[in-house]
């Protein structure tokens, strides 16, 4: 190696160890794949609008989101649920405190494969189904044919939800499949004509066919008046009030145009009313 | 610095790094023990391994790892029963039978095969290979033990392959020629001379790729379909270990008891494959060979 060689690497090493600190803000997000499309979509936007400010974003379960906020390895903690007690109490033990932050709503929704011929199920079909105690399709109204049902793992805010929703003192069987995100649960219903699985609102698209619940379509007019039954908020969590370029970011998300992006990803606006959103009063 | 120095010198750089990784090992295991082990004041070792329930969240929680064990045993065996005669007998081609600019192909193809990331092979299971399944034998679902066991298949192949390949490479050349010598065909030669030599070699690939197969996280996770029951056949949902402890350990409060039970999980691979490669060090050994008959 000759000496321009070794400074250029010299030179490189350094930039890299520098680089942080030359960037002017950084925020570091994790967690929850429901609210991910909506961190994904705000932060594209927010980069674009502010030069300079480096957001990086992973996802995960929601209960990852929350451990980063608690251990401080991230700047903003994605999640679909609330913050649970034992997360409090551990976060206080470190000095850690979380702020929740509601950035929009959002519905539970079980979804099947488009050529499935049910359209609905009541909370108790839905909990037998789970529980592994109804297992063919025709004995809720459709074709003969087994069910699979598709679970997301114990990671995830929509599992605490459908547990908190639907299970509520039950268990999901073990043959249930779990996945490992709202993407890979998609995806496994859209090829599986026996499935059924549940997505966050944002994920129903084309490829499954959301069911009504109790005889109520999720849409973005029940979910906020919580006609619909599994209604339920999206947050991002912050260590105590957030400051600087993370309370800009989170103004952002909450603003008119970040609340333009959670309708365009198929979620719920904080206000029915906001611009792009589907509800009208 | 006289000659000889320089050589002390040398050997002790050398020293130094072996012993580096043999202090990160060793740290590794000591770590793995330390939030592992202390499961066990909670739970029975024989609940643990061998309890048919894993509800780790649930209130009160269950730590029972049999139906884990079992998804992760059945899935190994089975990739290693396709991948054995695929990878062995790639191996054979390349080594003895496929001319030069051929056999420069294969290896390549298989060198890129060992450099896929897993999820990439993890996606086309899931998107390809599991609807094929799914359609093609009516299943209820196409993420399953056989679609799992053919990623890992493709993934242990290019392992046995390779020092399957090296191991064919080694036998003397006089054994074949005695061979040939003999009257014998170049198939007779490959088949009672050939492989019989260097079925330590090829041993040592096949349980190597066995310990592959059985540590593989993503594949498993993404088309193992994470059920964690027995299964009944081969087409259903299996958890095996590697995906329960990466599916689970981002959300398991530090040193939670479901924190530990995963890290006890990992224990018990850690054995696993440690008892793998003890086998194929025992059997390496044991049929070596000693000797050569020239004249």
């Amino acid at each position: 190696m000759n000496i321009w060689k070794k400074a250029i690497l010299a030179l490189l090493c350094c930039m890299l160890t520098v680089a942080p600190a030359i960037a002017a803000e950084s925020i570091v997000i994790k967690g929850s794949t429901t609210v991910l499309p909506i961190a994904q979509g705000a932060l594209e936007a927010y980069m674009k609008a502010h030069k300079g400010v480096q957001i990086s974003l992973s996802g995960g379960g929601s209960g990852e989101g929350i451990k980063a906020i608690v251990d401080g390895t991230a700047d903003i903690g994605n999640s679909s649920r609330e913050i649970k007690k034992d997360e409090i109490s551990l976060a206080q033990k470190k000095g850690v405190k979380p702020v929740a932050h509601i950035v929009a709503f959002d519905a539970l929704v079980p979804v099947v494969h488009p050529s499935n011929p049910v359209q609905g199920l009541t909370v108790e079909q839905l909990s037998l189904i789970y529980q592994g105690k109804i297992t063919n399709w025709k004995e809720v109204g459709g074709k003969d044919m087994k069910i699979v049902a598709i679970s997301r793992d114990s990671s995830s805010g929509t599992f605490e939800s459908w547990d908190h929703f639907v299970m509520k003192k039950t268990k999901v069987s073990p043959r249930a499949q779990m996945l490992a995100s709202n993407g890979a649960v998609y995806t496994a219903v859209s090829k599986n004509r026996y499935s059924i699985g549940y997505l966050g609102m944002g994920y129903v698209k084309k490829g499954v066919k959301g069911l009504a619940v109790a005889g109520v379509q999720a849409t973005p007019e029940t979910a906020l008046s919580r006609q619909y039954p599994m209604s339920r908020e999206l947050y991002m969590y912050t260590n105590g009030e957030p400051k600087g370029e993370t309370a800009k970011f989170l103004a952002f998300v909450k603003g008119p145009a970040g609340q333009k992006i959670v309708a365009k990803e198929g979620f719920v606006p904080l206000k029915a009313d906001a611009p792009g959103g589907k509800g009208k009063k | 610095m006289n000659r000889r120095q320089k050589e002390t010198a040398i050997r002790a750089v050398f020293f130094s790094f072996a012993l580096v990784s043999i202090l990160i090992l060793g740290l590794i295991v000591v770590s793995l023990f330390r939030e592992g082990l202390p499961l066990f004041r909670h739970v029975s070792v024989k609940d643990f391994l061998f309890g048919m329930e894993w509800y780790p969240t649930y209130d009160p929680p269950s730590f029972g790892i049999w139906p884990l064990i079992v998804g992760s045993v059945i899935v190994t065996v089975l990739a290693t029963l396709i991948a054995i005669p695929v990878g062995v007998l790639t191996a054979v081609y390349i080594a003895e039978v496929a001319p030069g600019a051929v056999k420069d192909v294969f290896k390549s193809v298989i060198e890129l095969l060992a450099g896929l990331p897993s999820v990439v092979l993890g996606f086309f299971g899931m998107v390809v290979v599991a609807p094929w399944l799914q359609d093609t034998f009516d299943l209820p679902t196409g993420l399953n033990i056989v679609n799992a066991s053919s990623i890992l298949a493709l993934m242990a192949v290019p392992t046995i392959a390779s020092i399957s390949e090296d191991a064919l490479y080694a036998v003397p050349r006089e054994y074949k020629e005695a061979s040939y010598a003999l009257g014998a065909t170049t198939h007779e030669t490959i088949l009672r001379v050939v492989i019989p030599s260097a079925l330590s070699g090829i041993s040592t690939a096949v349980i190597l790729g066995m310990s592959r197969a059985i540590g593989e996280t993503m594949v498993v996770l993404m088309v193992a379909g994470g059920a964690a029951a027995i299964p009944e056949s081969l087409f259903d949902s299996v958890r095996p270990m590697p995906a329960s402890i990466a599916a689970e350990m981002g959300e398991a409060p530090f040193r939670s008891l479901h924190y530990q039970a995963l890290f006890a999980t990992g224990m018990v691979l850690f054995f696993i494959t440690l008892a793998f490669n003890l086998v194929a060090d025992y059997i390496s050994n044991k049929f070596k060979e000693v000797g050569s008959g020239t004249l």
